[in-house]
């Protein structure tokens, strides 16, 4: 797949359909591929591509699409959805990209394979239901269901939704079990979903990953880095600081949230922040009808529409656990 | 730092009663940037705002909060005072401690705890405060009636009088409302089509004023001074230029057996009609669901016989879109539907009528001529029962109204006088829970009834109405002041049935963005000192569209709406409220949320080119807000993620301000 | 030796649009309703203007309830503003509900300009509530309160 990928990149910088290529590049281990642009087929040599490669490109064409020329841009179908919401909201400049989409099958988590005791990890490879990690110290089979990342296992959908051309293969719109976690939370009592927050966000650090990589979060200037905003904060003073940043984000991307999940994999605390999001996505999908952020690019989000019988808010006591 | 002057007003002993105002002011002086705190009696008297005025001057005050009664009440007062002395009007915080804490607690150390809180929320939202300045718009100097009743037409021409555009949009082909189906009108007796007709003649002919009759409105857009109303003319299939309304279609149409809804379905009418020979705009009509042509495409006689050639079979809605300075709501009521009240029997014997079926039976342009005859047999009733308050002054909402309709009581008295005039064979009795008749010569009139012409009034209600064998009905009642049963064999029986408010007011309501009550009347700015004025700038209130009211008192109205709208049709310009959103362009996104909840379309978007920190410039979608078409609601502020957009007057510092200092 | 209680006052934020709940918390005291003196009204255009900031705000700074009061839907003064107030309310008391903030601490009503029983009495609920509630411990900020 990779050396496809890099080949179609090479062809179209050639073409001069593009001026740059937004992909990945290796980081420092096999496993941290950081996103970056490459404006030659030279560069083009540093471009990787494997089961490591999770990040989400959309939110860089934010900034990409104002430069001069056309950018490639290689996208899961996580990606597109963010793309499509980012194309509404007016912050990409659709026909600034040429979408390569490219299928996905999932991505493996490098935590949960440390996790196994698999150490000095060089590389990795797909192969049928199991994953082969390279290592130091040999190759070592693992299932996929055992290592994929959450947000994969649970995947919503493996169409793209939107691509100049497709490179391997398109997937559906899968029925997915990703509310699960979401409803067995709603099923607590109040205060074990308060013991269960509590413990989880007080591992907050507030070092702003979530947000910086949020395809949502993508305002010229952040709320909570505005002074005049009122609720300017940046260290975790007290337990209510991350409560107050973590439902106001949650909220600022309500209704264009597209879970894709980034939010959560790149928390080095490993909060599950995601579960926020999804709250309000399984909220919004019961309330107002089924809504998906980012399938198309000008439909009305929920929270900046409403029908005249939409439900009260005491329907909170009506559901679920007190 | 602010220079703030606080200003504890005692309002006699409604706030002093409960608050200690003097222990208010000293609890406030300490508070930050507070130069002057003090108290006087009446801060709203010429005194009182004196002291004001000279507290502004002498501590050279750049905010001042004012701790009296709710700001709905007095904050345009103290605005004024304010710019009297030079200070932005703007600067101005009241802290509402009558309506919202003297008058609602009863002990004084309560009272006066809380009215310092409230007062230091103030204090901490004037420190926030900035200057505004108003801005002005621009008004269409044209007005819009919505309904053609004897309301609207009064209203259109008082306005037209003072040399100003009037458009009428009326539902029905001819203007007229229910006035033109009332026989004689009380307490006077004149006959209603004799006073009528001659202002609908006016109303045609007057050059400002222009019918759009058949119509309804399908839309509005703008503010006060500036909407834009789309209207939908509908489809009569016969040119209004071209018919001379000589009635020959109307004579020949063979489908003649269509109910006719101006005599309430007691007759009959043909499918190309005129409601009456007095009808406005005199123009047939053709009923599509009547009409043979329109129907089966056979027949087309009226085209044949129009000499004119003013059918036209192939015609469509068509809008139209004018703009307007003011619009006035005049739509009007209806008796209630009596299906509920099956114990009267309406729905089993024609001989059971409402009084405005009564008031068609003795018109002489009526179903009989003005003859008054039973409906099932055409025969002279000899015995007549009137039974008021028919879902009027109901107790619970299972069915009928719980307001009084006010005119029931006259019309009832109108009808038994009337009918024992004309026929003194007549045996007449009314069943009333009480009568009410507070208007000028109004007892009068209904004691004349009693003692004059010998109609029975009887304090009780009707339990039953049963039809007999021998076409009688037998009427059961309980007369209260005689303590006993009654059963009358009657001829006929009249229902003064409730009256409510039309069915397009709801949806009229919504288009306007005027509030109703539960009943679907509209609502009146204030109940008492603005009565004709609907609290949504520019839209006024003329007739029974506001609440039930006879023909004097809706005229009154209809012209008093009509003084208002020449009140704002002269002004050239109007001045904005300047608490309106903002956009800080350079936080914002250009991502539309704002824009697509903004209920009166003020945001607009342009790309504009930025200098950025790495000195390089880039083009940004960014917001812009109209402030003439904003109206500040602030839904747009929420929507804004970034915090770009915010609200004047209500920003979100000094919202949080008001919360940290009533929390602290 | 007995601890002195103090019987516990919750402080509760009223946020009332302009138009109808404010002038009905106006008629409320025209009409003489008592209601409780821990209640303090904030007013607002409208509905809408409540950004949810405002809540979280209002509990940061140690308030035990936060209400929030607008025209009934279908009389907003600004024709939509109550129904973007509706949703946006909807989602953040069931967020605040999901990390395990006591359900009753929040609330929303729809009260007209006429509804000044309907006012105190709301406000009687609610405060009641919340008393029984205790103190808001879940989503204050230890520093904002007094020693």
């Amino acid at each position: 797949m990779q050396e496809a990928m890099m080949r179609r990149a090479k062809e179209l910088l050639a073409d001069g359909t593009v001026n740059r290529v937004l992909g990945w590049q290796k980081g420092e281990f096999a496993y941290d591929h950081t996103p970056a642009v490459f404006d030659s087929a030279d560069q083009l040599e540093q471009f990787v591509y494997d089961d490591f490669t999770a990040a989400n490109l959309s939110k860089y064409l934010v900034k990409e699409t104002k430069q001069e020329g056309k950018i490639l841009a290689f996208l899961k179908p996580c990606d597109t959805y963010s793309l499509n919401q980012l194309t509404k909201e007016h912050r990409v400049n659709r026909d600034k990209v040429y979408v390569v989409g490219i299928g996905c099958e999932g991505k493996a988590d490098v935590e949960k394979i440390k996790a196994l005791g698999i150490d000095g990890i060089l590389g990795i490879k797909a192969e049928g239901d199991n994953f082969v990690v390279e290592t130091l110290y040999g190759n070592q089979t693992v299932a996929k269901t055992d290592v994929l990342a959450e947000r994969c296992v649970v995947c919503k959908s493996r169409k793209l939704m939107t691509y100049d051309e497709i490179l391997g293969e398109d997937g559906e719109v899968i029925n997915s079990n990703r509310f699960d976690m979401v409803e067995k939370l709603e099923n607590m009592t109040a205060d074990e979903r308060f013991a269960f927050w509590q413990n989880e966000l007080s591992r907050c650090i507030r070092c702003n990953a979530c947000r910086n990589v949020c395809p949502a979060c993508t305002c010229e200037k952040c709320v909570f880095d505005n002074v005049n905003s009122g609720i300017a904060n940046t260290a975790a003073a007290d337990s209510f600081e991350e409560k107050m940043f973590h439902v106001i984000r949650a909220f600022h991307v309500a209704g264009r949230c597209t879970d894709c999940g980034e939010c959560s994999r790149v928390c080095p605390q490993g909060i599950p922040l995601h579960l926020l999001n999804r709250k309000f996505i399984k909220d919004i999908n019961e309330l107002y009808g089924e809504y998906q952020a980012g399938e198309d690019t000008d439909s009305k989000g929920p929270l900046t529409n409403f029908t005249y019988d939409d439900c009260e808010p005491s329907i909170v006591h009506e559901r679920g656990v007190e | 730092m602010q220079r703030i002057g606080v200003f504890v007003c005692w309002c006699g002993s409604n706030i002093a009663g409960t608050v200690d105002v003097h222990k208010v002011a000293e609890a406030l002086k300490s508070e930050p940037g507070v130069v002057i705190a003090t108290q006087y009696q009446y801060m709203c008297s010429e005194a009182g705002q004196t002291l004001i005025k000279d507290a502004i001057r002498d501590h050279k005050l750049t905010g001042i909060v004012v701790c009296s009664c709710s700001p709905r009440m007095h904050e345009a007062t103290f605005r004024k005072t304010a710019a009297a002395a030079g200070l932005n009007p703007y600067m101005v915080e009241i802290a509402n401690i009558r309506e919202q804490c003297s008058w609602i607690h009863k002990d004084m150390e309560v009272g006066t705890e809380k009215a310092i809180i409230l007062g230091r929320a103030a204090i901490a939202k004037v420190h926030l405060n900035a200057p505004l300045v108003a801005g002005e718009s621009p008004v269409v100097k044209r007005a819009l009636v919505i309904g053609g009743g004897i309301a609207g037409i009064q209203t259109a021409l008082d306005i037209a009088d003072a040399g100003f555009p009037v458009d009428i949009v009326e539902t029905k082909p001819t203007i007229g409302g229910k006035m033109a189906q009332i026989d004689k009108t009380f307490p006077t007796l004149d006959c209603a089509a004799c006073i009528l007709t001659p202002k609908m003649v006016d109303a045609a002919q007057h050059d400002k004023i222009n019918i759009y009759a058949y119509s309804e409105v399908a839309e509005v857009k703008g503010f006060v001074g500036n909407f834009s109303v789309k209207i939908k003319q509908k489809a009569r299939m016969v040119d209004p230029v071209k018919c001379t309304g000589c009635g020959l279609c109307v004579e020949k149409c063979p489908m003649k057996k269509v109910p006719n809804e101006f005599n309430l379905g007691m007759d009959k009418r043909s499918a190309i009609y005129i409601p009456f020979a007095q009808a406005v705009p005199k123009v047939a009509t053709i009923d599509p669901t009547a009409c043979l042509k329109m129907k089966t495409g056979k027949c087309g006689l009226c085209a044949t016989v129009c000499e004119a050639g003013a059918i036209d079979y192939t015609q469509q809605d068509s809008f139209i879109e004018e703009k307007y300075g003011a619009i006035v709501v005049a739509t009007g009521y209806n008796p209630i539907n009596l299906d509920q009240f099956d114990e009267f029997a309406y729905n089993q014997s024609p001989d059971v009528v409402t009084s405005l079926e009564f008031e068609r039976l003795t018109n002489a342009a009526g179903p009989t001529a003005g003859t008054l005859l039973r409906p099932s047999d055409g025969k002279h009733p000899h015995t007549l029962v009137f039974v008021q308050c028919v879902g009027s002054r109901c107790d619970g909402a299972e069915k009928g109204k719980s307001y009084c309709s006010k005119i029931c009581c006259m019309y009832t008295a109108k009808h038994a006088m009337l009918c024992r005039e004309k026929y003194p064979d007549t045996e007449v009795y009314v069943f009333y829970i009480d009568v009410r008749t507070p208007g000028k010569n109004f007892d009068e009139f209904y004691r004349r009834a009693v003692e004059e012409y010998g109609v029975k009034y009887i304090k009780g209600m009707v339990g039953k109405v049963a039809p007999q064998a021998d076409g009688s009905l037998l009427v059961q009642a309980s007369d209260l002041i005689e303590g006993e049963q009654l059963k009358i064999k009657a001829d006929m029986v009249v229902l003064a049935a409730a009256i409510e408010p039309d069915q397009s007011a709801r949806p009229l309501a919504t288009m306007l963005t005027a509030s109703m009550d539960t009943n679907d009347f509209f609502t009146e700015a204030h109940p008492k000192l603005r009565p004709v004025e609907s609290p949504t700038a520019g839209v006024f209130l003329s007739g029974c569209c506001q609440g039930p009211k006879d023909i004097p008192e809706t005229v009154s109205q209809a012209s008093g709406a009509a003084a208002k709208v020449i009140g704002l049709l002269v002004k050239d310009s109007l001045t904005c409220n300047p608490c309106v959103a903002h956009s800080d362009e350079l936080m914002c996104n250009g991502c539309s949320a704002c824009e697509k909840v903004c209920p009166y379309g003020a945001i607009t978007y342009q790309d504009k080119e930025f200098r950025m920190p790495d000195r390089t410039t880039a083009i940004r979608r960014v917001a812009s807000v109209n402030p003439a078409v904003c109206q500040g609601c602030g839904a747009c502020t929420v929507a804004c993620p970034s915090g770009a957009m915010d609200l004047n007057g209500f920003s979100n510092s000094q919202i949080m301000a008001e919360v940290d200092a009533i929390c602290k | 030796m007995q601890v002195e209680k103090k019987e516990f006052k919750p402080t509760i934020v009223a946020f009332c649009c302009n138009w109808c709940s404010y002038a009905g918390a106006d008629l409320s005291g025209t009409n003489r309703l008592n209601y409780p003196a821990n209640v303090k009204i904030i007013r607002v255009p409208c509905s809408c203007r409540v950004n949810p900031m405002f809540v979280l705000r209002a509990f940061q700074r140690g308030a035990d309830g936060v209400i929030i009061c607008g025209c009934h839907p279908g009389d907003c003064h600004y024709t939509t503003g109550n129904y973007y107030a509706r949703r946006r309310m909807t989602l953040l008391f069931s967020m605040l509900d999901f990390l395990g903030i006591e359900r009753d601490r929040t609330r929303l009503e729809w009260v007209s300009a006429a509804e000044g029983a309907k006012f105190a009495k709301t406000m009687n609920e609610f405060v009641e509530a919340v008393t029984k509630l205790g103190e808001n411990k879940r989503l204050e900020d230890l520093r904002c309160k007094k020693q």
